[in-house]
C-alpha cells in the first residue's frame, strides 16, 4: 500500500526482494537472521581464537619451546586476545541480544533495523580488516592492550599495529550502533504490559550493557585515535622522548577495558539468570536485587580501571584508593552468586545441558571472583601482575564464566532458533569436556603465577619449575578444543536431523516460547499483552496457598498448541511475509552492507594511501545516500 | 560430586604449590622482609577466599544432590525472594572486605615508605632487552647481575632509556619502552615508566642468587629480559665493588689482537663499527658507551644477553656469529647488537680478549 502512495522509485534504490539463498542474508534487516549472522561469525572467530590459543599452548607445552618464534608468539596472543574480546565474546552477547530481545519483550523487531545490519557488516569488516594483517606483513604485536610506547615508531616498525587500531575503530563503530539500537529498542518497543521490572533479567542485562558500550567505546576511540595519529603523523600524545605520557594510553585504555570486562560478562549473567529459572521451576530468587546488582556493577565498573595497573606508580594514594573501589565491586556480583543459588534451592532440579553449563557458570566465576578479591590486596598484586595468575583469573571470568554462560544460552535456545533440539547426550559430553579441560588448562595457571611464570613470554628456560603445570595446560587446552569439536559436530547433526523440537521443550517462561519455532519473520502474530513478570509460566501454572505450583487446568500449554496450528496455518498461506497476517514489515536492504564495505575500503586507505581511503569514502557515501533514498518499503 | 572434586582442584593446587621445590621465582617462598610482607598478607586472604570457595561450592553441590528432579516429586513452592537473606548476603561480603581493606591499605603504605638507614641507591635502567645498573654512590655499573650487600635496603631508581636511538633535544639519551623491574623472592615489581622514575625497594635477608625478569610486555625480546640479584655479606660485596672500580689489564697473545679489534685499532674486515661504539671499557680513552652492557669485568657474572644464556666461550662464539640468531632483537631499528659478519679468526680473537675481562 505504501508503495502505490508514493511515486515509484528510481531503480537503483529499489529494495531487495529476495527472502532465500545468499543475498538475502546480505540485505536482511530481520533482527533473528543478523542475530545469526553474529553467532555464525563469531563462532567461526572462536574457532580461528581457540587455534591461536592451542599453537600458544603448544609452544609452551615444555621449556624452550620451538613451535613458534619470539615474532610470531607475540603476534598469535596479540590476535588470541583481541579476538575473543573484540571479535567472539562481544559479538556472541551481540547475537543473543540481536535474536532475543525483541521476542523476549513481545516486539516484532528491533528499533532500527537497518542500522542492525550496519553493525554487523561492520563488525565484519572491522574483524576481517584486522584478520587480513596477517596476508599484509605480519599481524599485530603489541598485546590486545597496546601499551604506548612499545606500539609507536622505531619500536613498532610494520604496519601491525595499524591494522590492529583501523580493525578496533572500524568495529567499534558497530558496537556503537548496536547499543543505541538496543537501548531504543528496549526503552521503546516493549509489549503492553512489559514494565521495566517485568523484563526478562537478559533484557536488563542487555540494555545495562548497551550503555556501558555507549560510553566506553568512545574511550576506546578517542585513545586508538590518538596512538594512530601518533604513529603516522607525528603527533606526540604518548611518546615520553617529546613530553608526551605513556601512562595516559593507559588510563584510557583501562577507563574503558574494565567496563568491557563487565560488557563482556553481564550478557552471560542475563543468560543464567534466565536459564536457573526454568531448570529450577521456581522463579528468580529476588528478581530486583540482581537487576539492580547488575545496574550497581554498571555503575561501579567505572570507578575501578586503575586496579589493571597498581605496579605502574601511581603512588600509595591511588593505589589505596582503587583497591577499595575494587573489592566493593565484588559486593554486588557476590549477591548475584547467592541469588542464583538461592534459586535452585528448593527447586526440582532438571540437570539438562543448558543448566549444567548454568552451574557450571557459578562454579567457574566464582573462582575468577575470588582470585579477582585477591588482586584487590594491591600488595599481592605487585607480585601477580602481568603473571600467569592473572591469566588464571581472566580466564575464569571470561571463558568459565562468559563463555559457560553463553553455551548455556546456545542449548536453552536453540529450539527457538533452529525449531530442533541440540542432542542432549553430545551437549552433555561437551559440558564435562569441557569443564575438565577448563580447569586442568587454567587452574594450573594460579600456581605458575605464583611461582612466578610471566605473561607474553614466549619461551622460559628448564629449572624454573615451571616444566609440568605448563604440560597440564596444554592438555587441558587440547582437551577444550575436543569439547568444541563435540559441539560442532551436534550443531551439524542437528541441523541433518529432521526431528521438530516440541513446542515449549523446556516448560518454559518467557514470551521467545509462545510463538511457533522457528519464530516467523514478524515473529508475533498478535502482540501479546504482558500481565506478569514471567507472563508465559502464569499462564501454565499457579500458586496454591502453600506457594507451591499448580498447573492451571485449561489453557496454559494446550493454548500454545492452539497457537501454534494458528501459525501453522498462516505459514501455508506465505511463510516469513507476514501476509498471512497482514503485518508489514520493514523491507531488506543492500545499502548497510554497501556503507560497511566502504567503511572497511576507507580503514586501508587510513594504513596505506590516501587514494584507497578516497575509493572507500566515494562507496561509504554512495551506501549512506541509497540508504537514505530508498523507499521505505518494496 | 562433580563439585567436590571441582573443589579438591584448586586446594590441591595451592598445597602442590607451596611445596614444588626447585622455582627460583616462587612468589610464595619470600626471602626479604618486604616480599614477607606481602606473603604475609596474601595468605590470610587467600584464606578467606578460600571458606568462601568452599561455602559456594558446597552449595552447589548440596543444592545438586538435594534437589535435583526425582521422580513423583511434588512441584515446588515458589519463593520469590526474601528480604532478610539479601541483606545478609550484601552485608557480611561487604564486612569481610572492610576486613581486607585496611590491612592492605596498611601494607600499601608500609611497602611505600622510603627507607632511611643504612640504604644504598641503585639506578636501574631498562633497556630493550637486559638490565644497566648504575651505583652512584660507588660510582660503578654492570649489567644484569644486580650485587648487593645482605640485610641493606636497596633503593632502587628505575629508568627506561635507548641509547641506540636519537634522542630529543637537550637530553643525554632517548627514552625507551615500559618494562617491569621484578624479583620476586625479594619484593613485588615495579614498573620502569619512561618519563617517570618509579622508586622499588628490595632488600634480601639471606646471602644467595635470586632470579627475576621483566614482566611489563617490552615487545620481541620481552622473554629474554631477565636478570638476577646477588646477595653478599658486607666484606664479600666490598671486594666485589672493588673489582669493578678497576680499568682492565692490557691483555697479551690472541687477546691482545681481540683488544685491537674491540678498541677499532685494527678495524673488523666487514668494515664494522668496534665494539667500544656501544660498551663501556674502563681504561680505554673514550669507551664509555652505553648502548651495550659495560663489559670492563664481564667474566665476573655467570651470564649474558639478559641473563638469558650461560657466559662460556661456545655461546660467546656463537653470540658473535649472529646474536638476533640466539636472541631475537632489531638492531636495524636500533635496539639489540647487530651482526657484524665477523671472521672466524676475529672471533676467536674477541673471546680470548672478552675471556680475560675478569
Amino acid at each position: 500500500m505504501a508503495v502505490a502512495l508514493t511515486r515509484a522509485p528510481a531503480r537503483p534504490f529499489a529494495r531487495p526482494k529476495e527472502e532465500h539463498g545468499f543475498w538475502s542474508w546480505i540485505s536482511t534487516v530481520d533482527h533473528k537472521r543478523i542475530g545469526i549472522l553474529y553467532g555464525v561469525t563469531a563462532f567461526l572467530f572462536f574457532i580461528v581464537g581457540g587455534s591461536e590459543a592451542l599453537m600458544i599452548r603448544m609452544q609452551l607445552a615444555a621449556p624452550n619451546g620451538k613451535v613458534l618464534t619470539a615474532d610470531e608468539y607475540n603476534q598469535l596472543f596479540t590476535m588470541h586476545g583481541t579476538t575473543m574480546v573484540f571479535l567472539v565474546i562481544m559479538p556472541l552477547a551481540a547475537a543473543f541480544g540481536n535474536y532475543f530481545v525483541p521476542l523476549l519483550i513481545g516486539a516484532r523487531d528491533v528499533a532500527f533495523p537497518r542500522l542492525n545490519a550496519f553493525g554487523y557488516w561492520v563488525f565484519l569488516s572491522g574483524g576481517l580488516l584486522l584478520y587480513s594483517s596477517f596476508l599484509f606483513g605480519g599481524a599485530p604485536n603489541g598485546g590486545w592492550f597496546g601499551y604506548a610506547p612499545q606500539t609507536i615508531g622505531r619500536f613498532s616498525p610494520g604496519h601491525g599495529i595499524d591494522f590492529w587500531l583501523v580493525g578496533l575503530i572500524i568495529t567499534g563503530i558497530g558496537s556503537l550502533t548496536a547499543a543505541a539500537n538496543f537501548i531504543v529498542t528496549t526503552l521503546n518497543l516493549r509489549a503492553p504490559g512489559m514494565t521495566l521490572m517485568r523484563m526478562p533479567v537478559f533484557v536488563w542485562m542487555n540494555l545495562v550493557v548497551s550503555f556501558l558500550l555507549l560510553f566506553a567505546i568512545p574511550i576506546i576511540t578517542v585513545a586508538l585515535f590518538e596512538l594512530y595519529f601518533d604513529r603516522n603523523f607525528g603527533s606526540n600524545f604518548f611518546n615520553a622522548n617529546l613530553g608526551g605520557d605513556p601512562v595516559l594510553w593507559q588510563h584510557l585504555f583501562w577507563l574503558f577495558g574494565h567496563p568491557e570486562v563487565y560488557i563482556l560478562i553481564l550478557p552471560a549473567m542475563g543468560i543464567v539468570s534466565e536459564v536457573l529459572p526454568v531448570f529450577s521451576r521456581k522463579p528468580l530468587f529476588g528478581y530486583s536485587v540482581v537487576v539492580f546488582s547488575g545496574i550497581a556493577i554498571g555503575f561501579m565498573g567505572w570507578g575501578v580501571w586503575a586496579h589493571h595497573m597498581f605496579a605502574v606508580g601511581l603512588g600509595p594514594v591511588a593505589n589505596s584508593a582503587f583497591a577499595a573501589s575494587t573489592m566493593f565491586i565484588a559486593v554486588p556480583t557476590g549477591v548475584k552468586i547467592f541469588n542464583w543459588l538461592a534459586t535452585t534451592w528448593g527447586g526440582d532440579l532438571r540437570l539438562k545441558t543448558p543448566m549444567l553449563f548454568a552451574l557450571g557458570f557459578i562454579g567457574m566465576f566464582t573462582i575468577g571472583g575470588l582470585s579477582g578479591v585477591t588482586h584487590a590486596v594491591v600488595p599481592a598484586d605487585y607480585q601477580q601482575t602481568d603473571t600467569y595468575y592473572i591469566v588464571a583469573h581472566f580466564h575464569y571470568v571470561l571463558f568459565g564464566g562468559a563463555i559457560f554462560g553463553l553455551f548455556a544460552g546456545a542449548y536453552y535456545w536453540a529450539p527457538v532458533v533452529t525449531g530442533k533440539m541440540l542432542d542432549e547426550t553430545l551437549g552433555k559430553i561437551h559440558f564435562w569436556l569441557m569443564l575438565i579441560g577448563f580447569n586442568l588448562a587454567f587452574g594450573p595457571m594460579h600456581i605458575l603465577g605464583l611461582q612466578g611464570q610471566p605473561r607474553r613470554t614466549y619461551q622460559y628456560p628448564k629449572g624454573m619449575g615451571w616444566d609440568f603445570w605448563n604440560a597440564v595446560s596444554t592438555i587441558g587446552a587440547f582437551t577444550i578444543a575436543l569439547s568444541i569439536l563435540t559441539f560442532t559436530i551436534n550443531i551439524f547433526k542437528t541441523m541433518k536431523s529432521k526431528e521438530r523440537a516440541p513446542q515449549d521443550p523446556w516448560d518454559a517462561r518467557t514470551l521467545e516460547w509462545t510463538i511457533p519455532t522457528p519464530p516467523p519473520e514478524y515473529n508475533f502474530a498478535e502482540i501479546p499483552v504482558v500481565h506478569a513478570r514471567d507472563d508465559f509460566w502464569h499462564r501454565k501454572y499457579t500458586e496454591d496457598e502453600q506457594g507451591r505450583l499448580v498447573r492451571i487446568p485449561s489453557g496454559g500449554s494446550d493454548e500454545t498448541s492452539a497457537l501454534h496450528e494458528q501459525h501453522a496455518d498462516s505459514d501455508d498461506s506465505g511463510h516469513g511475509d507476514g501476509h498471512g497476517h497482514g503485518i508489514h514489515m520493514p523491507s531488506p536492504s543492500y545499502f548497510p552492507a554497501l556503507a560497511s564495505v566502504g567503511i572497511m575500503i576507507v580503514g586501508y586507505g587510513a594504513i596505506y594511501h590516501w587514494w584507497i581511503g578516497a575509493i572507500g569514502g566515494v562507496i561509504l557515501l554512495a551506501g549512506v545516500f541509497g540508504w537514505g533514498n530508498e523507499p521505505l518499503s518494496e | 560430586m562433580r563439585r567436590l572434586r571441582v573443589a579438591a582442584i584448586p586446594a590441591v593446587f595451592v598445597f602442590l604449590a607451596s611445596c614444588a621445590s626447585n622455582a627460583p621465582q616462587d612468589t610464595l617462598k619470600p626471602d626479604g622482609p618486604i616480599s614477607r610482607k606481602i606473603d604475609h598478607l596474601f595468605f590470610p586472604v587467600l584464606g578467606v577466599a578460600g571458606v568462601v570457595f568452599v561455602l559456594v561450592q558446597g552449595l552447589i553441590v548440596v543444592t545438586i544432590v538435594k534437589h535435583r528432579h526425582r521422580p513423583g516429586r511434588p512441584e515446588p513452592v515458589q519463593v520469590h525472594g526474601n528480604t532478610k537473606m539479601e541483606i545478609g548476603w550484601t552485608v557480611v561480603p561487604a564486612l569481610l572486605l572492610v576486613g581486607v581493606a585496611f590491612p592492605t591499605i596498611f601494607t600499601i603504605f608500609d611497602i611505600a615508605k622510603e627507607p632511611t638507614k643504612n640504604v644504598l641507591p641503585v639506578d636501574v635502567y631498562g633497556h630493550m632487552w637486559w638490565w644497566e645498573y648504575r651505583y652512584p654512590t660507588l660510582g660503578i655499573s654492570t649489567a644484569n647481575e644486580l650485587h648487593i650487600p645482605v640485610g641493606s635496603p636497596i633503593r632502587l631508581s628505575l629508568h627506561t632509556i635507548e641509547p641506540g636511538l636519537p634522542a630529543a633535544k637537550g637530553e643525554d639519551f632517548a627514552t625507551g619502552v615500559i618494562h617491569s623491574f621484578w624479583v620476586p623472592k625479594l619484593a613485588g615489581k615495579q614498573d620502569v615508566v619512561p618519563g617517570r622514575t618509579n622508586k622499588l625497594t628490595i632488600r634480601a635477608s639471606e646471602e644467595g642468587e635470586y632470579y627475576g625478569q621483566c614482566a611489563e610486555y617490552c615487545n620481541l625480546s620481552h622473554a629474554n629480559m631477565r636478570l638476577r640479584v646477588i646477595s653478599q655479606n658486607q666484606p664479600k660485596f666490598d671486594e666485589w665493588v672493588a673489582q669493578q672500580r678497576k680499568p682492565i689489564e692490557t691483555p697479551t697473545g690472541d687477546a691482545a689482537a681481540g683488544f685491537a679489534l674491540f678498541t677499532g685499532k685494527k678495524p673488523f674486515e666487514s668494515k664494522g663499527q668496534p665494539c667500544v661504539g656501544c660498551h663501556t671499557m674502563q681504561g680505554v680513552e673514550g669507551a664509555s658507551a652505553r648502548v651495550g652492557p659495560n663489559l670492563t669485568h664481564l667474566q665476573g657474572r655467570t651470564t649474558f644477553a639478559g641473563a638469558t644464556f650461560e657466559l662460556n666461550a661456545d655461546n660467546l662464539k656463537r653470540w658473535l656469529r649472529d646474536p638476533s640468531a640466539m636472541k631475537p632483537m632489531r638492531p636495524e631499528q636500533g635496539t639489540g647488537m647487530p651482526n657484524l659478519h665477523l671472521s672466524a679468526t676475529e672471533i676467536n680473537q674477541l673471546v680470548a680478549f672478552l675471556e680475560t675481562l675478569k
